[in-house]
């Protein structure tokens, strides 16, 4: 943004530090119980309030992306890091994606199996490799080679995702990772921790940089090596000087819809602004129940729309303004 | 009805002083692939089909980095990718990090086709691949002796011009005269492996279709994702076009390079043309790359910002052209 800008913005007071993030979009039963809302919720908040924090003491959008990530990844209600959902082989396989919207520099990792905040060796991979993106063995090789926090790979499976698992098993067919649990035929299974989701922050700062964030383990069930739209720069996560967006849903739709590109392009290109843009994409575009998101302008707006039937979301303002919600 | 249209690419950013038989060679392939997909065009085979076909025949030939030539990894080893993408739907499907599969783009199509999922990397990819009974060939089948002299080169130019960071400088700008040392992805462009493969195609239905293959980067780490097999990236088709791009991977993937021509006809109301160069001179800051794009009415077009591009393309009405540089 020119300095130029920031000046009029500034004059007009509209500039402000601003924070949104998401614990995943999809078909969330209004009847979840208590005990399965209620620390998400709680957990939403909390780590709003170390993205606030921070911003207020004048991190800058991406460092403060990255922590809110990290938080939301050793958090074991959300699918990320620790909590992370199972593939088929009953392994964790994660997947993560920074960006930076000023130099629109960026770092994405894929097939993480050890390291315990993906979302940290992203933003290691654009900040000290050539390459934007390394999957597997390659990307935990570099962990290493970095001096990560690495951990045996049990330290991110939960029971729940065990019994997940099972169950996505059973239905023998791939469970989204925010689809209704399971109905077996004649059988009353207990409300599975279904409703866990892909994680992701995104910040603008006061001085208008903007960020966004993306962290997964993926699909219940998901063939080995499935990489999503989490990692995929445009897909999930995109930032430029128009705006930081984080999606999260139906991968394989939000990759077809290249869904976080378009908000910034149809701002960039069709002059709208953050809401009716992201509105857009979220309304005319992606298809109903795929596709949910967040994310903020250089002025300080934020907008969290989805098609889905809820969304985990949490986000702030500099002007005091706070909403946690999920429907 | 529409007349179909067709072009090929063999990578964006050429050595100004490759051997003039070696540029031959290149355009005979430009021209024997550009010719396979113009007989199945003529035979009414679909958008998707026909850049399978000729992908897979970029693949098997071994003058092009994609498939048997693919560059190598530091280690000396050979992980391919390739995506595919049908406009009809916008279905797709992307390979990354295969070891023995002998078209990789054939993987990206079943991947579209027999999968759930959209995307398989390394070793769920190659046991994705057994799986579906594809055609496979040891390692060392992809591994040339050319490329194994590139990557010596590519080593010690490594530890002069990579500082394994992005470089920020050392970007000489591009076609200023052979005693310049022209440098893409920081290695001199006689090392630097350019030479992805790629298709886009119009059926005569008005179907669109995009397919990109590579070896990726010289010397490149072990894990290195780079643009082609990204959706968005290095390939692209929807309703209005197919998009099939090729240089610095990380530009491309910064700058979403292939949906990037499909946004500015959509959302600016470009022409195919006035897109391809848009997108060229607007989106890629200081990267170097090249794509090649049809529409939906017909139309071919291609840009690069580099010294030269492999390309070809053909339309119906009996146009066609092979070239290199500008």
């Amino acid at each position: 943004m020119s300095q130029e800008v920031l000046d009029t913005l500034n004059i007009l007071g509209k500039m402000g530090w601003a924070i949104a993030l998401h614990g995943g979009a999809g078909d969330i039963p209004i009847n979840i119980p208590a005990e399965r809302r209620e620390p998400r919720e709680a957990s939403l908040r909390r780590i709003l309030q170390i993205g606030v924090s921070a911003l207020n003491a004048k991190s800058s959008a991406l460092d403060v992306v990255e922590l809110v990530v990290r938080e939301l990844e050793n958090c074991p209600h959300f699918n990320a890091g620790k909590g992370s959902v199972l593939t088929s082989n009953g392994t964790v396989e994660m997947e993560a994606c920074i960006m930076d919207g000023s130099s629109k520099q960026c770092g994405a990792v894929s097939g993480v199996t050890t390291v315990v905040n993906p979302i940290s060796l992203a933003r290691r991979i654009m900040e000290k490799t050539p390459h934007i993106y390394l999957a597997f063995d390659g990307a935990e090789a570099f962990a290493r080679e970095q001096g990560l926090e690495i951990v045996d790979k049990n330290h991110f499976i939960t029971p729940e995702n065990i019994e997940r698992l099972k169950q996505a098993k059973e239905a023998n067919r791939v469970q989204q990772d925010y689809t209704q649990p399971i109905k077996l035929e004649n059988q009353n299974v207990p409300d599975g921790d279904s409703k866990l989701g892909t994680v992701g922050c995104v910040a603008v700062d006061n001085l208008g940089n903007l960020a966004a964030a993306t962290s997964t383990g993926g699909l219940v069930n998901k063939m080995v090596g499935r990489i999503g739209d989490t990692p995929i720069i445009g897909a999930g996560t995109y930032a430029n000087k128009f705006c930081a967006v984080s999606a999260t849903g139906r991968g394989e739709a939000i990759i077809r819809e290249t869904v976080a590109r378009d908000v910034a392009a149809v701002m960039e290109y069709k002059g709208l602004g953050l809401k009716e843009a992201a509105a857009y994409i979220v309304d005319q575009v992606a298809p109903k129940g795929t596709t949910g998101l967040v994310a903020v302008s250089p002025t300080g707006e934020v907008t969290m729309p989805f098609n889905t039937t809820g969304m985990f979301r949490a986000c702030a303002t500099e002007d005091g303004f706070m909403e946690v919600a999920i429907w | 009805m529409v007349g179909w249209a067709i072009a090929v690419h063999g990578g964006a950013g050429v050595d100004p002083n490759l051997p003039t038989d070696r540029q031959e060679q290149a355009k005979q392939l430009l021209t024997r692939c550009l010719n396979l997909g113009i007989s199945a065009l003529q035979s009414s085979a679909s958008a998707i089909d026909v850049v399978e076909l000729v992908v897979r025949e970029l693949e098997t030939d071994p003058i092009f980095n994609s498939g048997r030539g693919s560059a190598l990894t530091e280690k000396g080893t050979v992980e391919m990718e390739a995506s595919i993408m049908d406009g009809v739907g916008r279905r797709c499907g992307a390979v990354s990090g295969i070891t023995t599969v002998k078209n990789p783009v054939s993987l990206a199509r079943l991947v579209m086709d027999k999968s759930p999922h959209s995307y398989l990397a390394f070793s769920g990819a190659e046991d994705f691949a057994q799986q579906m009974g594809v055609e496979r060939e040891e390692n060392d089948y992809f591994i040339t002796e050319d490329n194994k002299g590139m990557l010596k080169l590519a080593k010690e130019a490594n530890s002069i011009v990579f500082d394994y960071r992005i470089p920020t400088t050392g970007y000489e700008s591009c076609g200023s005269g052979v005693d310049t040392p022209i440098h893409m992805n920081g290695l001199p462009i006689s090392v630097y492996a350019p030479e992805t493969v790629g298709c886009v195609v119009v059926d005569s239905q008005g179907r669109c279709a995009a397919a990109t293959s590579t070896g990726g980067l010289m010397n490149k780490k072990t894990g290195r994702i780079g643009d082609s097999p990204l959706i968005g990236a290095g390939t692209y088709a929807c309703d209005a076009c197919g998009v099939s791009c090729t240089g610095e991977g990380e530009a491309i993937i910064r700058g979403t390079l292939a949906r990037e021509v499909a946004v500015v006809m959509e959302y600016k109301g470009l022409g195919l043309q006035e897109a391809v160069d848009f997108v060229i001179k607007e989106r890629l800051d200081e990267g170097q790359a090249g794509l090649i794009a049809v529409s939906k009415t017909g139309e071919v077009a291609y840009g690069f910002n580099c010294v030269g591009m492999f390309r070809g393309c053909a339309t119906e009405d009996g146009f066609m052209e092979v070239g290199i540089w500008e």
